[in-house]
């Protein structure tokens, strides 16, 4: 059981112009599943050979419960890391491949035999032992490659794209089997994604990064429903944004005066509503408004609205929505327990 | 009829490189064979006895060369692999420049290189010994092999190297047990051109060693120029020996591996 933490790192790569990773503070609580996600060339990546020590940070620490392991080199340091390309060693069979590992630490092999038969079958490649991994679909080379990593039972594991390089069939049953075998060991685990929906589907905790440094922190829930900044919020599909000032528990902007939830700070501010949330009907903070389109897009239906002015989005189920064309005029009302204030950018 | 055509092939080939050798073969056991005479008079295992006994310096040549080339064979590839991996692997800025250095030895002809190369074995003392024929053979010898070593590590992914660091394995481990397997091959073939290379220096010999370092081609010269056809045969027998030996051993493994091989040399 391991805590990993990250205080203040920061790499720049010689000849680029920014900083890939700045001013990175992140803890992931022993046992925990983190998602480190973020759009690509954001620092993810970096932050995880980082970690691995396989490159060295220009400043700042990476340590567990038992200290600083900035100073060690990769194969010392008790992390694992797996890359989003399976890289199984082509000389060698699956077998070999999984129990690399065991072998550089001068097990013996008896006992590596017996470690790599039970994660054979853990990963569900019984029987693919001595085959090489040319002879594997990708599905089974990433799942080999997770094998690889878990029968040395690191005190963190590193998961980069794990999902990425799978047919959206195979993504599901290699979610279920990472989480499933993360559970099981109890594995600190670090799973790099650019996929919001991954991230949440798969993680305790999801740290958002964006342009090098984390911009939030914390369970699923809170970063859709109370995401720390506008970027935070439109990375996680926000799009209704409304400028504005709060005083006394309620919110005055372009929409008049509407109720806000309790325990809102006060002052300037952006107040937003996840599209999900925004009611079609009367209710509490009822407004008039007018369609303009209308969007089929499979499970759900995008509808876009004027409301005195300000343009807003809404989503809701392809059957309330079949009465709906553009022109239309409707009440819709902001439940003000799903109204939620971010800072003035 | 694909068949028969490669038979032919293979036929063709081996008797362009195996027709020279019977002459030679022939004179090493002639004793008189004079133009126009199609064999030789008589036969004789004169000439072969000679070359082995210890009085023609043969074998104590052949144990020196051989020794020269494995040590040559040995530093060029203890320099050449980390260089050629350098310079597949990076880019970096005079990557052309270097390229060019390493190229120009084999570019230029040896006699250019000789005088130069005495002047400074000389003053470090080098000259006429063993270590100095060594040094002067890594000059024509390391740009094969640090280009061989170079076009082989282009088509390497050192993400295999991390990999293995992660996994546990020290550098050592991670050279043993991951990059040596990939590029074994491409070493194994830089490792014979380096070795037949220096094995076949006559002119840098001739000079570093000054006449003291007496290896097969410096002998085998000796012997031509005094007009002994007999023992300069049985000589040149010997000195065609381990290329055919390496050769051999390395084939059936470069083959195996063949059509990767070649594709990681010429892409």
């Amino acid at each position: 059981m391991t805590t990993l933490s990250l205080h203040a790192l920061r790499k720049t790569y010689p000849g680029a112009g920014h900083a890939a990773v700045h001013g990175l503070d992140l803890t992931a609580a022993s046992g925990s599943l983190t998602a480190l996600l973020g759009p690509s060339g954001c620092g993810k990546t970096t932050t995880m050979k980082l970690i691995a020590g396989l490159i060295a940070p220009d400043a700042g620490e990476v340590r567990l419960d038992t200290g600083p392991i900035t100073h060690l080199p990769p194969e010392q340091r008790g992390v694992t890391m797996v890359f989003q390309n399976p890289l199984l060693f082509p000389h060698l069979t699956i077998a070999q491949n999984i129990g690399f590992g065991l072998r550089m630490r001068g097990l013996p092999p008896a006992r590596i035999a017996d470690s790599v038969a039970a994660m054979l079958s853990r990963v569900r490649l019984d029987g693919l032992g001595d085959r090489r991994p040319a002879a594997l679909s990708g599905g089974q080379q990433q799942r080999a490659a997770l094998a690889r990593a878990l029968v040395l039972h690191p005190k963190v594991l590193l998961l980069d794209e794990p999902l990425s390089n799978l047919d959206p069939g195979l993504r599901d049953e290699m979610r279920q089997l990472i989480r499933g075998l993360q559970l099981e060991t109890g594995i600190t685990t670090i799973v790099v994604t650019h996929d919001q929906a991954e991230a949440v589907a798969l993680a305790d905790r999801i740290a958002l990064m964006l342009d090098g440094h984390l911009a939030q922190h914390g369970p699923p829930e809170d970063l859709y429903r109370r995401p720390a900044s506008l970027a935070v919020a439109r990375f996680f599909g926000g799009v209704n944004f409304l400028p504005g000032r709060s005083e006394g528990g309620v919110f005055r902007s372009a929409l008049g005066t509407l109720t806000l939830p309790p325990g809102m700070p006060e002052g300037d501010g952006i107040l937003t509503l996840r599209p999900e949330a925004l009611r079609l009907g009367p209710g509490p903070n009822a407004r008039m408004a007018r369609v303009d389109a209308v969007t089929f897009l499979g499970t759900q239906t995008r509808i876009s609205l004027t409301v005195e002015g300000c343009a807003l989005q809404a989503l809701t189920t392809p059957d309330l929505a079949t009465a709906l064309a553009p022109g239309t005029s409707l009440a819709v009302s902001l439940p003000p327990e799903a109204l939620w204030l971010l800072p003035p950018e | 009829m694909r068949g028969d055509l490669r038979m032919l092939a293979g036929l063709a080939l081996a008797g362009f490189l195996v027709l020279p050798l019977v002459p030679l073969l022939g004179w090493s056991v002639a004793q008189g064979w004079r133009f126009p005479a199609l064999v030789p008079d008589r036969l004789s295992a004169q000439a072969w006895s000679f070359a082995l006994s210890p009085q023609s310096g043969v074998l104590a040549s052949f144990a020196i060369t051989t020794l020269i080339a494995a040590a040559t064979t040995l530093l060029a590839i203890l320099i050449g692999l980390p260089a050629g991996r350098a310079l597949g692997l990076y880019r970096f800025r005079g990557r052309g420049l270097v390229i060019l250095l390493l190229l120009a030895p084999a570019l230029l002809p040896g006699i250019a290189v000789v005088f130069g190369l005495h002047g400074i074995l000389l003053r470090a003392g080098l000259a006429g010994t063993i270590p100095g024929v060594i040094l002067a053979h890594l000059v024509p010898v390391l740009p094969y092999v640090t280009l061989v070593m170079a076009a082989v590590f282009a088509r390497f992914d050192p993400a295999f190297e991390d990999q293995a660091r992660s996994l546990g394995a020290t550098p050592w481990q991670t050279f043993r047990a991951v990059t040596l397997p990939a590029i074994l091959p491409g070493l194994m073939i830089a490792a014979l051109f380096a070795f037949l290379v220096s094995w076949s220096q006559y002119l840098l010999t001739l000079s570093v060693g000054g006449g003291r370092v007496q290896t097969l081609p410096l002998l085998l010269f000796s012997f031509a120029s005094a007009g002994r056809n007999d023992i300069t045969a049985a000589i040149a027998l010997l000195y065609i020996l381990p290329g055919l030996l390496v050769l051999a051993v390395t084939a059936r493994r470069i083959t195996g591996r063949g059509a990767a091989l070649t594709e990681r040399l010429h892409p």
